[in-house]
């Protein structure tokens, strides 16, 4: 007996997007992630990394090429479906939490999908286990702290219980302790995790496999340690490691 | 419910008026105010006993007199023309105190103070026994039309976000020295106030991206459903139904 091999979490195969006002983001990208890998988006400002973020949950469409998801294709009759799938965090958490309490955000993405009573709250309290949020369930979203509320956005999209967690910047505007703290949380889920980021040892702590996108197409995919120790390569990407990290001595 | 937004008018306790489902509170005020609107004016002993259905109400919410008082004031500045209509409505004068009152205008002001002490009343007693957020589940339950349940729940979310942005841009303005002194400075505020409604609306594009992102199409999912039992349904029926009947004596007296 055989059994068919699993789909890959994500596979998107000559995606080109032009924006309404003619601007051309994207170029034929081409990506493929296996399930339960983490992968690092690294790209200078402009590359189209938001853009293609937006493809791969069908916010954004009409261009040319496709994006499946576990097997699925981002279409609108599968829109629904999608969207619990992919569970993308916004770079700003004030945009992801729109609720009046914690909880009632948790709940959102599972309830828009039906679910009810019991079956809703064990759901919302194993997303907010998961970050280390529990105890802050009731509380409304602009009292707890920066480092806090984005753990809470991560814990909305897992909620959804979602194949693959799409991060939009995830360290951004922490403090040393809440990037760490965040770290360990995502080194702990079980899931597939496509990062896009600027924080180049994040990505090199966080995603064996890293890709850069530039100009619209990817141009490199590599293990992160081999990436990040290719100056060449780096320079002519705009990609700059912060002073005196080095990827070749670093132990993650 | 969370401890979340707590408001001003709010008095936290464990009543049984407390306790009661938002919704039925919130149809129970409306029947009363409704009930107490179309009484005679006439009736007055009628009035006096609604008061003292409101009485009966706030001892058991156990909300202490002065503070119901207190809150009261807040219709003062609605009410102030009442006291203005015996002098200028015109028809039969009366003579009070050396005063020289018109009739239908002692009369109107009657009518509008008592029915809007009374209404205001009502009022404060559901906002002082019920959650900010438990009103709009209320509301929302009793099929408001969504989308004006929507906005009053995103003003509440993102009151404190868009107060803290007016503050952050108030002092990059005077950082760089500007203090709004007089009518020259307008324009400034002006333009401040232009720049947070651009950031406001960007911030409401985000956000609508955000909540499509998690499965919204066009109506928030139901995530606490407000149930009522037939028990709480009598219990808030008490106020309503004891406001009508004494509506309907004064009518037949
Ligand atoms: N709504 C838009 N309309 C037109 N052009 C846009 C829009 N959003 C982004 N762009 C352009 O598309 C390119 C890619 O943007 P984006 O995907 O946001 O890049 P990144 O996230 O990598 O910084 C940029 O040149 C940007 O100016
Ligand atoms: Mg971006």
């Amino acid at each position: 007996m055989t059994t068919a091999p699993q789909p890959p979490s994500l596979e998107v195969s000559g995606l080109a997007y032009a924006y309404p006002d003619g601007h051309q983001a994207l170029f034929g990208v081409g990506l493929t992630v296996g399930r339960g890998e983490r992968v690092a988006l690294l790209g200078p400002n402009g590359a189209g990394k938001t853009t293609l973020v937006l493809h791969l949950n069908g916010i954004l469409t009409g261009g040319a090429g496709t994006v499946t998801v576990a097997g699925l294709p981002v279409a609108k009759a599968n829109l629904a479906e999608i969207r619990r799938r992919v569970g993308i965090v916004f770079q700003d958490p004030d945009d992801q939490l729109f609720m009046p309490t914690v909880r009632e955000d948790v709940a959102f993405g599972p309830a828009a999908a039906g679910m009810r009573g019991a079956e809703l709250e064990a759901r919302v309290h194993k997303a907010l286990a998961l970050v280390g949020m529990e105890e802050y369930a009731n509380r409304p979203p602009h009292h707890l702290s920066f480092g806090q509320r984005r753990r809470v956005a991560v814990a909305t999209v897992l909620a959804m219980e979602p194949e693959i967690l799409v991060l939009d910047e995830p360290s951004s505007n922490l403090d040393p302790a809440s990037r760490r703290e965040l770290a360990d949380i995502l080194r702990s889920l079980d899931v597939t995790v496509l990062m896009v980021t600027h924080d180049l040892p994040y990505a090199l702590e966080l995603c064996p496999r890293a890709v850069i996108l530039s100009d619209g197409v990817i141009v490199a995919d590599a293990p992160t340690r081999d990436l990040l120790s290719d100056d060449e390569l780096m320079r002519s990407h705009r990609l700059e490691l912060p002073f005196g990290f080095d990827p070749r001595t670093t132990t993650v | 419910m969370g401890a979340g937004h707590a408001h001003r008018l709010y008095r936290h306790g464990h009543s049984p008026v407390h306790r009661l489902p938002p919704h039925c509170k919130l149809a129970a005020v409306f029947a009363f105010v409704i009930i107490v609107v179309s009484t005679p004016r006439e009736s007055m002993w009628a009035f006096g006993l609604y008061a003292v259905l409101l009485a009966a109400v706030a001892t058991a919410a156990r909300i202490p007199a002065a503070f119901l008082l207190k809150r009261l004031l807040i219709e003062v500045p609605f009410v102030a023309f009442a006291v203005l209509m015996p002098f200028v409505v015109p028809g039969e004068q009366v003579h009070v105190l050396g005063l020289s009152l018109s009739e239908p205008g002692l009369w109107g002001a009657w009518n509008v103070l008592a029915k809007g002490t009374l209404g205001v009343g009502a009022s404060v007693i559901l906002a002082s026994t019920t959650e900010l957020r438990e009103l709009l589940l209320g509301l929302q339950r009793l099929k408001l039309p969504p989308l004006l349940v929507q906005i009053a729940s995103f003003m509440i979310r993102y009151g404190d976000v868009i107060t803290d942005e007016m503050r952050r841009m108030s002092i990059a303005r005077r950082s760089r020295g500007f203090e709004a002194k007089g009518i020259r400075h307008w324009g400034v505020l002006g333009k401040t106030a232009g720049a947070l409604f651009i950031r406001s609306y960007e911030r409401g594009e985000r956000v609508h991206l955000a909540m499509v992102s998690r499965g919204y199409a066009g109506s928030m999912p139901v995530i606490d459903e407000v149930t009522a039992s037939r028990e709480q349904w009598t219990y808030a029926a008490a106020l309503p139904v004891a406001a009508l009947f004494i509506c309907l004596l004064g009518w037949t007296l």
